[in-house]
């Protein structure tokens, strides 16, 4: 099995390397289709479980 | 869908004397006259233009030899001093506004955050024609087709963690392995599924001088070693002011029910732009000022210039548009209305 990291952006969100899939909080499975992914850590995404940029209009 | 790859760019119509005497020359041995000057900054963008893709995909029947031309290297240093030094007076405010932030991301987000008070992504959700956002299709075309190009210049003139970062980025720019992923032809089909040409340079000559600007800006920046802290600090403000934008764009493309192409090309970049956004700002741009502190300044530089620019088009655009004009230029032999 190939190494899996995971790098948290402050304030941002965690920048996954080398994953093949991530799984949701409902269980479902999303293929990861590049080689860096970005996680959403906020949970204000529009298209979880990927980050859309939605935390910098949130305010902090 | 038909796009086509690797077709020959036509030279374009002159806009003044200097692009004239520069098309001249390109058709024949390089050499320009020297008591030639710009008369607008239509004919003063186009010339640089031309001079610059003579590094990328030249043009049908100039010699390629013409890219290391003495003469026409002489020109384009010339009116590369004169656009970098306007565009280094143009972006000093922001450039000092970012320095009160601590640290290169923050600095570089207070950046990406100016709001010129016009938002070209807004009125293409929003208000736009079909036409409209059409001609903002063929405006971008001059970038989208050679999406990524520019910034390639800089990766052997970085090291380490920088490059690293660069590379990361550009790899899912390029594919990320897969032809059919390429940005450049995501953007080829989604013209040419909206009825538009889909080779580069077809619109060269209907796109005017504001948004040869951008690219000229680009290709300052990358081709010149001097300028690498620029280039990167410009591609970071473009990563930062890319994701929520193509959401936008996206919905504005559904909206006025455009083909599938067209927002699947908008709906790429807004997962892909927030992951570049971090690979640029931190991962290239935090680590290439680590690695060279004196570099810091020109980092900021760039990433204003890119703001500024895209503020200048989105004034330009969205102001002639509410005025029921067109932003293109006409076609040969096309009386402008």
């Amino acid at each position: 099995m190939s190494e899996c990291e995971i790098t948290v952006v402050p304030g941002g969100p965690a920048l996954v390397r080398g994953a093949g899939f991530v799984r949701d909080e409902d269980g479902n499975r999303h293929e990861v289709g590049r080689a860096v992914v970005a996680v959403c850590l906020c949970g204000l995404t529009q298209r979880a479980p990927w980050c859309d940029s939605t935390h910098k209009v949130a305010g902090d | 869908m038909c796009v086509r790859e690797g077709a020959a760019v036509i030279l374009p119509e002159p806009r003044g004397p200097l692009s004239a005497d520069v098309v001249r020359a390109l058709r024949a041995d390089g050499e320009v006259r020297r008591d030639v000057e710009a008369t607008d900054e239509e004919d003063f963008h186009l010339s640089l233009w031309l001079l610059y893709e003579l590094h990328y995909r030249s043009f049908e029947g100039v010699d390629d030899s013409l890219e290391w031309s003495p003469p026409l290297l002489a020109l384009r240093r010339a009116l590369e001093e004169q656009f970098e030094a306007e565009l280094r007076g143009a972006c000093a405010p922001l450039v000092a506004r970012a320095e009160q932030a601590d640290g290169v991301p923050d600095q570089l987000a207070a950046i990406a955050s100016f709001d010129s008070g016009t938002s070209l992504p807004l009125f293409l959700q929003r208000e736009a024609t079909r036409d409209q956002y059409l001609e903002f299709l063929v405006q971008r075309s001059l970038y989208h087709l050679k999406e990524s190009d520019p910034q390639a210049w800089a990766l052997p003139r970085l090291d380490g963690p920088a490059k690293v970062a660069l590379a990361e980025l550009q790899y899912d720019e390029f594919g990320g392995g897969r032809p059919e992923r390429l940005h450049s032809r995501l953007f080829a089909e989604a013209l040419a599924a909206a009825g538009l040409e889909s080779s580069f340079g077809a619109y060269v000559n209907r796109v005017p001088s504001y948004t040869l600007a951008v690219n000229n800006a680009m290709s300052l920046f990358g081709l010149h070693r001097r300028l690498r802290g620029a280039a990167m600090g410009h591609l970071a403000a473009f990563e930062m002011t890319s994701s929520l934008p193509c959401r936008r764009l996206l919905q504005g493309a559904d909206r006025l029910e455009l083909p599938e192409a067209v927002g699947h090309y908008f709906d790429e970049h807004v997962e892909a732009d927030a992951v570049h956004e971090h690979l640029a700002s931190r991962g290239i741009c935090g680590a290439l000022v680590g690695a060279e502190p004196d570099l810091q300044s020109d980092v900021l530089f760039g990433a204003a210039a890119c703001v500024h620019l895209d503020a200048v088009v989105a004034e330009r655009m969205v102001d002639a548009w509410t005025h029921g004009q067109s932003t293109l230029l006409a076609e040969a032999g096309e009386n402008v209305a």
